[in-house]
């Protein structure tokens, strides 16, 4: 019973990997370094992770604040915008995949089988133009053109220092929200690695229409912040259809609240706390038609919950993000079935509830070479489904890799870059009902310009 | 005998580990924190090369295009400062222009930077001028307590402007456009605008009124803007201070306020 059960379920971890296989990579935007004519290392810590100073840049509205960020003061031909890609060589291994016992037969039954591919391959191609409309307007959109599909990442305006204060700035379109670590700028760019799976987090048989923070959201967002940004808020509103264009889900919406507050400390440098928590309702069925769902219909909302508590803490070159989350989703989003029909619900079902985190650590003796290490864990607390194995959804994962930037210059950026991911999905074996393991390497370039 | 050389010996030690640790005679100090130039060099190539340039003379890669020009930490001469014109800045001097930058330039306010990491930065920059070593700064310029901004103060402000020849370079209405702007070069010979009072309440060396006062009195050494200490009176300098003040006095800007060093 246990093993039918989560074998349903396990092809949703395997799908979570391979969607986030597909998030567009982070980005660095050497637009911004032609116009100030600043280096990448001026507001990245190793490109795309931002220092302080660059986290102010952005939190300003991309303004320095010296008198020259309104678009007049630019060349006419200068053009906010940049290109990034990352032709590699990667190599993906899947120890227990489902694989017909004679390929081209799907009668012949299934076995499981190590599968490992390789080859030289794209990274897709983001474009960005960001900056500033007018002095205290700014903007950001980026398509992202993958190997087979374009989509618009993010598109939003920002208002900036409302009143004449940092501590109000109103942003509204599609955009990343204000994560406690930003998935958009992540050291690390490999298929099994290159996301926090904690932000996209869902147990086992769930069908919260919600997928995780670390996906752009459509809404409004007001954040504030200190001038040195040591301390900052965000509160964000956003419509509950996971970013997607279209008005899918329904018009509820969700409430996404950051803050975090730093300080210095002697020898070691700078430390930062903070707290984050998202709060929102998802539908569990839709109006239909011939049954199939009409959308923009969905009702029957649900509550789900994710809060958390992280930290930033350099010591000296070597610095550490912590990150711990809770999870929460309503009984009937955890077991997929819609609220206007709980005798479908399982005998015992509950509200899952899960924990997950991960601490990634860094160690940058200079601006030109960054070694990376990372650990994270999901644990299920409880199940939605009493039938469901205690520990299925459970998953580690590790990655260690360098970035290594040969040029640094204040019009484009180049780094050569070499990770490997390991991630063990518990008992998510499709067949055996074993753990599933995944590895990446990947070596390549990453360029910017 | 032996004793003595041993008891040398790491006595001489003691002071290569600490000249080594602390640095030497181009520390910095602001308030309670020590800088240190070793650190601040790694601190330099990673914030300062590209427009100050990897010798500190204002030639960096993207110093060609920005105007005004990089600072040449070679000549140690500074704008922004609380000393009398023609002398070394205070330690806190540099601290302060790093920490608030210099306005309607390319150089941005680094207050994001740890404090300890903008005094070690002093400390650095301090290493490219001899003069640092072998003068000392000047005293710190006094600046009386404000008396009250009425329209009498920025009326004679206003007729001081014009009598002490302001105008020639900032332009009757103190929008920068004054007959002497276009031919104003700085002390390297780069042309350098006059700055326009009407563009906002933010100026080069800070934007309190007691900025622009000390301003009066220093004058930004390296630019053609002179020293009025001797030209006028404490109340005649606040009058113009008023009267600048009110040519900007519907601008406003996010505030920058630069928390302070523990003293």
């Amino acid at each position: 019973m246990r093993i039918g059960v989560f074998k349903r379920v396990a092809p949703g971890s395997v799908a979570l990997i391979l969607m986030l296989a597909g998030i567009p990579a982070a980005h660095g935007v050497p637009a911004f370094a032609r116009k100030y004519g600043l280096p990448c290392s001026a507001c990245h810590e190793a490109w795309p992770m931002l220092n302080n100073f660059g986290q102010t840049f952005k939190d300003n509205g991309y303004q320095l604040g010296n008198g020259r960020d309104a678009p007049i003061y630019q060349e006419p031909s200068y053009w906010p915008i940049m290109f990034r890609t990352t032709p590699q060589w990667h190599r993906e291994n899947n120890n227990r995949q489902a694989i017909d016992i004679v390929p081209g037969s799907a009668a012949s039954g299934q076995v499981e089988a190590s599968v490992t591919t390789s080859g030289f391959d794209l990274g897709g191609l983001d474009v960005i133009t960001a900056g500033t409309l007018y002095q205290n307007i700014s903007f950001f959109i980026q398509p992202f053109i993958g190997n087979s599909s374009i989509n618009l990442s993010q598109a939003w305006a920002r208002f900036d220092n409302l009143a004449g204060s940092h501590w109000l700035n109103l942003k509204m379109g599609r955009f990343e929200l204000d994560e406690p670590i930003s998935l958009e700028r992540s050291l690390i760019i490999n298929n099994t690695g290159g996301a926090y799976y904690t932000y996209f987090f869902a147990p086992p048989g769930d069908n919260n229409y919600f997928a995780g923070i670390g996906f752009p959201q459509l809404g409004v967002e007001f954040l504030g912040h200190s001038a040195n940004d040591y301390t900052r808020y965000s509160v964000a509103v956003v419509t509950d259809s996971n970013g997607a264009a279209g008005l899918p889900s329904n018009q509820d919406y969700d409430v996404y609240a950051n803050f975090n507050q730093a300080f210095e400390m002697p020898w070691f440098g700078k430390q930062q706390v903070g707290l984050y928590g998202l709060f929102g309702e998802s539908p569990t069925y839709f109006q239909t038609q011939n049954g199939n769902p009409i959308p923009g219909t969905g009702t029957g909302n649900r509550s789900f919950y994710r809060i958390g508590a992280y930290g930033h803490w350099y010591v000296h070159k070597t610095d550490f993000y912590t990150f711990f989350m809770h999870g929460y989703d309503n009984v009937f989003l955890g077991n997929a079935v819609p609220s206007n029909q709980p005798f479908n619900l399982p005998a015992g079902a509950v509200g899952p509830t899960w924990n997950g985190g991960f601490i990634e650590g860094h160690y940058n003796p200079n601006p030109r070479l960054i070694l990376i290490g990372k650990y994270e864990l999901d644990r299920m607390s409880r199940q939605a489904n009493p039938g469901i194995r205690s520990d299925a959804g459970d998953l580690d994962t590790w990655t260690a890799g360098y970035r290594w930037y040969p040029i640094m210059s204040p019009r484009a950026g180049l780094a050569w870059t070499q990770e490997y991911s390991r991630i063990t999905l518990s008992g998510a074996a499709p067949l055996s009902g074993k753990d599933a393991i995944h590895n990446s390497y990947l070596m390549g370039f990453d360029f910017d310009f | 005998m032996r004793i003595k050389l041993k008891r040398t010996g790491a006595a001489v030690m003691l002071v290569f580990l600490l000249s080594s640790v602390y640095g030497t005679a181009q520390d910095s100090h602001v308030g309670k924190l020590s800088g240190n130039a070793k650190r601040g060099k790694a601190l330099y190539v990673r914030y300062c090369i590209f427009c100050h340039g990897p010798n500190g003379d204002g030639q960096g890669e993207s110093a060609p295009y920005l105007d005004p020009k990089p600072r040449d930490f070679t000549k140690a001469l500074f704008k922004c400062r609380s000393t009398p014109s023609g002398t070394l800045p205070l330690d806190s001097d540099l601290y302060d222009t790093i920490s608030r930058g210099v306005h309607a330039s390319g150089m941005p306010s680094w207050q994001p930077l740890l404090r300890q990491e903008r005094v070690d930065l002093v400390a650095y920059i301090k290493t490219f001028s001899s003069a640092f070593e072998e003068e000392k700064p000047g005293a710190p310029v006094e600046i009386p307590a404000e008396p009250p901004n009425t329209a009498e103060s920025i009326q004679r402000g206003s007729e001081l402007f014009q009598s002490m020849n302001c105008w020639s370079c900032h332009g009757k209405d103190g929008r920068g456009h004054g007959p002497s702007a276009a031919a104003l070069t700085d002390s390297k010979g780069y042309a350098i605008t006059p700055f326009d009072f009407t563009s906002g309440s933010r100026f080069k060396c800070g934007e309190s009124d007691r900025d622009m006062f000390r301003d009066l009195v220093t004058g930004l050494d390296g630019t053609p803007m002179p020293s009025f200490a001797a030209a006028t009176t404490a109340d005649q300098r606040w009058d113009v201070v008023h009267y600048i003040r009110s040519l900007s006095a519907h601008k406003t800007h996010a505030k920058l306020k630069i928390e302070p060093v523990a003293k």
